[in-house]
Formats: structure tokens, sequence, C-alpha cells
């Protein structure tokens, strides 16, 4: 089979599972609805696969494979900024090249082990059926989003994701707190979506299209013909708007606010959508646009800055956070933090094979993090955990690999990836040593937290209720499995990109070269470093997380953990933390209440202006119907009583030939007939 | 070959009898078919005039007319159920609300 | 020859059917006659060359509307309107109008007999692979297919008026 030209298919099975399970899933047996959604994943999984290995087979030069399927709308002509003019047509096309085939694999593959970890997970859940029919759903748009070969189709997608999104963070939504994310997260997102929606009219207004290979060669074309130019005000503008999508989707500073609340959602919805999957498609539309940014120098430092301060800024929230999915998910924003990071120094591989790396471990701990709930009953408070180590040992053990391998300890993936940003940050000429040194902080931060997590769920001593404790037991093996996978995957997933100073070929990055060409710009020459320097700046970054792994251990292994010491080791930051910078209460303060202020202002002015006039017009009306009352009863009506009288009266004579019976009528109609055809014959003479 | 006039002869013959049936039957559903005896003569004569004239036209113009004849039946089909569950009975002459 | 044949034969069967039509006592026996009536009528359309009309009508108005009436005589028909009386007051007066009427109608056909009488067949309407289906569509679908389309409305309207007035009445009602 040729997958190539099949790839428009990867999307579509998820839709059929979504359409079986969203119409008639509530009649169906629950191991029924399961194999169907999981099953619609794998198929997925499967042609993505082989697609990617068929794309692996052709020349580096020639991966690139559009598939269009028909024109999607053509809105006619369009004046562009260069004065030309434009058709505003879009294709419906999917484009398969090395940066969305490890975008499909990471979705089908990643997706595929949640979705089979779910039949586990949500058995006891009602509306399970609904809650595979979303995550088809949002496997669909997904695939969408990274699959599309225009901006258009990515923005479909992307808005698919966050109404899935909102729809499965609302799943509890007998529970306020789960509405009250999930309208939080689909708000925060418009504000990102508006910042896309004018990147893309930007770009249309100034190449003519929207495709992306299109966009490329025009932005290539441009600078070798001189009419672009490295700075134009233009391709920073469109880069900053794409950013803005970026930071609402990817949950950076400042519309970072919604990801730590959507944990209200499932475990597995917080593993794939928030996780995984959907918060990574701002870095793959900015790696997707790295033509644009590549042309804009000052965005891209805005985008590593933001990037180095999310890091920084939602770990140090992380350190001190309880439950246990909100440590995960402010470990999340920090990751995605990373990753913008090595984009805005302009690694866009590491960037890409941080998101991959990072797919596997952040899937895993949130895995395992449901796996811990599960056992719990419905427990996230770290503070009533502890010592589980034995009692649930395959979640502990996956989740250890996971951890370390977040931490960046060699030999596992975080390593390879978190390393290799580190260095782009530090060697890049748009890089700063001030950026590695915020990098090589948060590395320390990240193993500190993901250890104090691990050492206060499964070590000490047990704070579990005791009605609690007799319950906990290991999850199912669809549950354990893909726990098991994911954690082969977050060892061998590093070997992908073995930098050159281990002996190594980096081969993820020279797989994603194609994508990620360099635009002929001149910049400032790299500086060289000897491999030893190279190693030498790993062994450091190594050496800090190391140091916050000891430190967790000293505080969080060595004495069992009491609230009170961790308050007071904190001292005036723990407050700050605990109640993460204060910046949900900000944002109420800014924007929030201002809105309801606004709607109340509104209300008052509705309740006494307008219901003012609207009674005093009634009462006003009531006395006009009185008087026109007496005219319609008397005036009116009596000019209407008498002309009924008189016709009654006269038409008795009438009353005689109108006898009511339809054959009557007909018979007169007929003669009717004989009178015009008899003046027609002989009237005429 | 036959003239045309013999077709127009019977059309005249089926219309005059459908005329006969609507204007003396009480039984409503007699008279709902001669209604269809008219429609049918009227398509005799469309048909003898479009072999007449050599033009498809006529034929054209009796599919309308039994497009019409068909959306006329199932109305009054449906007017004649309606009177019967009103009325308890198909006479036309017990009918005379027209009058009132 | 055999349109000659044809026409008698067909045309003898119409007229005699639909007098029976308006003439029986029994409901449905008048249905049955319709039948034989809308049949033969179908019989001269062939020997006026209108294949497809023939078809029509045999499928629509036999298979469909006569079939429609039998439907709506099972549900309704009262045994006693048999035994009563089956003509109105005004009967006599209708036949007499009537008699006028097909007289004047014989009157006009006659006295235009000659124009009907061409001096040679005009060009047969089957000509080469058209064929009468083939005509009728050509004409339905191009020159008259507003007409055709607003056909297809009106039934959809037919279709609904006869739902509303046959259902059921509501207590509310």
């Amino acid at each position: 089979m040729n997958f190539l030209d099949l790839i428009w298919l990867i999307p579509l099975f998820p839709v059929v599972g979504f359409l079986v399970n969203g119409l008639i899933g509530k009649r169906l047996p629950k191991s029924v609805v399961g194999i169907i959604g999981a099953g619609a994943v794998l198929v997925s999984f499967i042609f993505s696969a082989g697609a990617v290995l068929q794309l692996a087979q052709l020349p580096a030069e020639e991966r690139s494979h559009t598939v269009r399927l028909y024109q999607w709308f053509d809105a006619g002509a369009a004046q562009t900024l260069g004065g030309q003019m434009a058709r505003f047509q879009v294709d419906f096309g999917f484009l398969l090249d090395p940066l969305s085939s490890v975008m499909i694999l990471v979705v089908t593959g990643i997706g595929f082990l949640i979705h089979v970890y779910s039949t586990g997970y949500m058995h006891e859940e009602d509306g399970f059926y609904r809650f595979f029919a979303y995550l088809n759903l949002f496997m669909f748009s997904m695939l969408t989003l990274v699959l599309g070969s225009n901006y258009l189709m990515m923005f479909i997608g992307w808005e698919g994701v966050g109404l899935c999104s909102y729809l499965l963070i609302g799943y509890y939504f007998h529970k306020k707190s789960a509405g009250d994310a999930a309208k939080k997260a689909f708000v925060v997102n418009r504000v990102g979506d508006w910042g896309l929606s004018i990147g893309i009219m930007l770009i249309f207004v100034s190449f003519g299209t929207i495709e992306f290979t299109a966009v490329g060669e025009a932005v290539r074309e441009g600078l070798a013909a001189g009419s672009f130019s490295v700075s134009d005000p233009l391709f920073i503008g469109i880069a900053l708007a794409l950013f803005v999508g970026a930071t609402g989707k990817s949950a950076q500073l400042p519309l970072y606010v919604w990801l730590p609340d959507a944990m209200e959602g499932p475990t597995p919805v917080s593993a794939l959508i928030h996780a995984a999957t959907m918060v990574t498609a701002g870095v793959y539309m900015v790696a997707r646009s790295n033509f644009i940014f590549q042309m804009a120098p000052e965005a891209m430092a805005v985008v590593a800055v933001i990037g180095a301060l999310t890091a920084l800024f939602a770990a140090s929230i992380g350190l001190v956070q309880n439950d246990i999915k909100r440590v995960l998910a402010y470990s999340t924003v920090s990751q995605l933090g990373y990753m913008f990071l090595a984009l805005g120094v302009g690694a866009f591989a590491a960037g890409v094979f941080h998101l991959m790396t990072h797919a596997f471990f952040k899937a895993l701990l949130f895995l395992g993090s449901g796996s811990v709930i599960h056992a719990m009953h419905h427990e996230q408070d770290m503070r009533k955990m502890g010592a589980l180590k034995n009692k649930i040992p395959i979640t502990f053990k996956t989740m250890a690999i996971g951890t370390l391998a977040i931490a960046g300890i060699p030999g596992l993936a975080g390593f390879f990836s978190k390393d290799e940003i580190l260095w782009k940050a530090f060697s890049n000429p748009q890089g700063h040593v001030i950026l590695w040194l915020l990098g090589v902080v948060v590395a320390g931060m990240t193993a500190f937290y993901m250890f104090r997590l691990l050492f206060m769920t499964f070590y000490g001593e047990s704070r579990v209720d005791h009605h609690v404790e007799h319950h906990i037991h290991e999850s199912p093996k669809s549950m354990t499995i893909p726990l098991m996978v994911l954690a082969a995957g977050s060892v061998v997933s590093g070997y992908l990109g073995i930098p050159l100073w281990l002996g190594g070929t980096n081969a993820f990055e020279h797989w994603l070269e194609p994508v990620f060409e360099p635009l002929p710009i001149t910049q400032a020459a790299i500086v060289e470093h000897s491999h030893a320097f190279e190693a030498g700046m790993a062994a450091l970054s190594v050496m800090v997380a190391l140091a916050g792994i000891y430190l967790a251990y000293r505080k969080y292994y060595k004495t069992s953990y009491r609230a009170e010491t961790e308050v007071a080791s904190y001292g005036a930051a723990y407050p700050v933390l605990q109640n993460k910078y204060y910046v949900d209460e900000l944002y109420d303060g800014l924007f929030v209440n201002r809105v309801k202020d606004a709607g109340v202002g509104l209300w008052k002015f509705d309740a006494k202006l307008v219901d003012g006039a609207v009674n005093g017009s009634a009462s006003l009306t009531v006395t006009g119907a009185n008087g026109s009352n007496w005219w319609d009863r008397w005036i009116v009506d009596g000019i209407v009583r008498f002309i009924g009288g008189f016709i009654k009266t006269a038409s008795w004579p009438i009353r005689l030939i109108e006898t009511g019976y339809t054959q009557n009528y007909a018979l007169v109609m007929v003669l009717g007939v004989l009178i015009i055809i008899g003046y027609a014959l002989w009237g005429g003479q | 070959m036959v003239a045309t006039h013999h077709y127009l002869f019977l059309a005249a013959a089926l219309f005059t009898i459908g005329v006969i049936g609507v204007l003396t039957r009480r039984n409503i559903m007699i008279v709902l078919m001669s209604i269809e005896l008219m429609m049918n003569a009227v398509n005799i004569n469309l048909i003898a005039f479009s072999n007449h004239l050599q033009q498809v036209n006529g034929q054209i113009f009796a599919i309308f007319v039994i497009t019409v004849a068909a959306a006329e039946a199932a109305v009054g089909l449906g007017i004649v159920i309606a009177m019967f569950k009103n009325k308890e009975t198909m006479n036309i002459n017990e009918i005379d609300l027209m009058k009132w | 020859m055999l349109e000659l044949a044809l026409f008698y034969i067909f045309g003898t069967i119409a007229v005699v059917s639909a007098i029976l039509v308006i003439t029986q006592h029994n409901v449905v026996h008048s249905a049955i006659f319709l039948a034989g009536t809308l049949l033969s009528v179908a019989g001269i359309f062939l020997a006026l060359n209108a294949e497809f009309l023939a078809g029509v009508q045999v499928i629509v108005y036999v298979g469909g509307i006569l079939v429609l009436f039998v439907f709506v005589i099972m549900l309704i028909a009262v045994e006693r309107s048999t035994f009563e009386r089956q003509f109105n007051r005004q009967w006599k007066i209708a036949l007499i109008t009537s008699a006028i009427l097909i007289g004047e109608l014989v009157y006009v056909v006659y006295q235009g007999r000659d124009t009907f009488v061409l001096a040679e067949p005009a060009v047969p309407l089957v000509q080469g692979a058209a064929g009468n289906s083939q005509q009728v569509g050509m004409g339905l679908y191009t020159t008259y297919l507003l007409p055709f389309e607003i056909a297809s409305i009106l039934l959809l309207v037919a279709i609904v008026g006869a739902v509303v007035l046959a259902k059921k009445k509501t207590q509310t009602e």
C-alpha cells in the first residue's frame, strides 16, 4: 500500500470512532466502546507508521508529501501588501514531512496507549462512551492540526482541540470547579486564538497564500530578491501574533493560567491533552513557521525569554504544590517553557526533540499519577499519601523511571533533549548565557520537585486514611501495560538524538533538517566549542540536577514530610508560591471582575433605565387603551353591528339561492362554462 | 390512421361523463373518481395533439396533469377522511357548511 | 389499421367503464371500473405513440392513485351508503346541462374536424435513436425544468396537507 497518499485517512479513523461512540455508544457495552475508541487510534497509528516509513525511504530533499483532497473554498481575489492580487483559496490538504511525521507518531502512538489506559481508568465512570467519543474527536482535531497543509487546516485542528479540551476538562460537569476550569481554559485560549487568527490573516496579506510550503518558498524568494529584509516589522508582527496563539495553547506566560486548572479533567485527559499532545501544538506551530521566525530575530528573542521565564516561574510554583496532578501540571508548563526556549534560540530541532521525549515521560508520569489516584480512591493530595512503594509496585517503578527521565539523569530520554536545549541556549548565536543559566536553575528545580513528588507519594510513613488503606490495590493490566510501554519509551526515545560529543550522529536533528533549513541570513559566526567543553557543560547541568535530587532526598526522604517544616523552610516565599504568585487573583482583579462590573453596570442600566422606560410606556399604553376601549365599544362596534344587521335584513332573497351544497355551485359553474362556449361559438357574429 | 378528432370525441365523451358524475352523485368517493375521469379526458386531448403536431410538449404537460392529479387525490382523500371523522357520512349533500 | 382497432377497442371500454363508474351503487365496483377506464386510456396513449405516458398512466394512476382510493374506501366505506339514494336532487337539471355540454363540445370538434387532418403525416416523432422516453426526458429536464421542480414542491405540499388533514385530532383541539 502507498501509505503516503493515504495520509488523509489518518485523521479520519478517529472520526469514525467518534461517530460510532457518540451516536450509538450509549447502547454499546463498555468493552465494545473501548475497542472502537482505541482501535480507531491504533489503525491511525499503523497508517502513520506506514507513511513515515515510506517517507524515510525517500531522499532527504524529497521528504515532503502533500495530498490535496479538494479545494475547500475560493473566496476570490484580494489585494496583498505587495500590491498584487491573490486569490484567497484554501485546499483541504494534508502535508507529511519530517516534522509532521514526528508529530503524528507521537500523537497516535501515545494517544493509543492512553486510550488503552482509559479503558481501565474510566471503567467505573458514567458516560464512558461520551469520554471515548470526545477522545476520538480530540485525536481527529490534533491529527488535522499537525497534518494540515496550510494555516487554515491547522486552525481547524487548533480550534477543534480547544473544543475537545473544554469538553474533557468539564467532563465531570456536575462539579462546579470542573465547569469553571473548562470555561477558564476556553476563554484564555480565545485570547491566544485571536493572536493566531491575526497572524494567519497577516500571512495571507503578506504572501498571498497560506500553504506552509508556499509561504516558506515565498519567504526564501523574497529574501533572495531583496524584497524582504530581516527584522522587517511585518515579520516581527506576524511572528509575535503567532506567538500569542502559541502562548495560549501551550500555556506560556502570561496565558498559562488555564493549564493547572485543567487538571480537573480525568487523568488520561491530562496525560493526553494537557501534557503530551495538545499543549505542544504551540511548539509545533512555531516550529512549522520557523521561516517567519527566522526573519524576525527580535520576535525569537521574545520567544526565548518568555520560554525561559515561564520555565522558571512554573517550576518555582511546582516546588510547593501538594496536589499530585498540579505538580505535574506546573512541570508541564515549565517543560513547555524549555521547548520555547529552544525555539527562541533557533534550535527548532532541539525543541521538537524535547517535545517528543517530554511526551513520553510526561504522559508516563500523568498516567502513573492516575494509577496512584485510582489506587487511592480519587485522593490527589500528596499529604495524604506516602509509603505506597510496595503496595503498587509497577506504578512505582514506572513513575520512578519517568522521574529520572524528566530530571535529566544521563541514559534516559530527558537528559539528551534537555541537554541539547541547554547547550543550544548557550552556544547558538541567538542564545545567551543568562538563558542558559535560567535553564540550568530550572533543571535543578525540576529534579527537586519531581523527587519531592516521588518521595512524598511512595516513601516515608503512610499518611493515608485508614478506610482507604485497606483498599489500595495495583491497577489492572490495561493500565499498567501502557505505563510499562511508556517507561520503555522514556528510556529509549532519547537515543534517537545522541549528540556528537557522545559519539552519536544527532539523527533526530538530521531527520528534521529539511523542514528547519536555515534561511540564507548572515548571522554572527557560531563560536566553535570543543566536545570536551560541551561534555563539561552537560556534566554541570547533571550535577545541578543531582543537587536538586539530594536536596529532595534530605527534606522528604530522610525526614518524613511535615507541613510545618516545609512552610518554615520557605519563609515568606511560601504563601506566594503556594498561591501561584497571586496571578489568578491579579487576573480576577484586572479582567474577570472588571467584566463582571461591566455586566452589573449593564444590569443596573437595564433595571433602572430600560425597565423604567418600559414600565412608563406600559402605563401610558393602559391609559390610552381605556380611551380606545370606549371608542371601540360604542363607535366602531356600533358601526359594525349596524352594517351587519342591515346586510342580514337585506339579504334574505340571496339566501334562497345560496344553498351551501357544493354540487349546486358546480352546476352553476358548468352552466357558466356553457354560456361562455356558446358565446364563443355563436355570440361573435 | 385515426384522425385526431376521433380522439377528441372520445375525450369529450369521457369529460362529460366525468361532469355528470361530479354534478349528480352523492357519494364523495365517486365524485373524486369522476374528477379523475375528467383529468384523463384532458390527458387524451393533450396527447392527441402531441401526436398530431409531432411535438413532445403535450406529453410533458400530461405528466404535469398526472402530478396534479396525484396531489389532488392525496389531499381530496385526506379531506374525505377528515369529513368522515367529523360527520360520519360520505354524502356530499349533507355537507352544507358553505352556507352559514 | 392496428391503430384503428386499438382506438375502437380501448375507446369503447373506456367509455363503457366510465359510465359504469358513475352509475354503480357500490363504491368498490366503481373503483374497479375506474381501473378499467384508466387502463384503456393507457391503451389509447399507446395508440398515440406515447409509450412513456402509457407506462406512467399504469404505474401512477392505476398503481398509485387508484390504490389510494381503494385504501380509503377500505378505511371508511359504510355499508349503508350502498342502499341509500345515489343521486342528488339536481340530477335532472345536471343531465340536461351535461347534454348541452357534450353537444357543444361535439359541435366544436365536428366543425373543426378538417383542420385536424394533415395532408400527410408530419415527421414521425420517434426518429433515429431518440425514443419517446428520451424525448420526454429531454423536454422535462431542459425546457420544463422549472415547472418540474415546482411540481415536486406541489407534491410535497400535498403530502404534508394530506397528513395534516387525515391525522388524528389531539385532545387539545
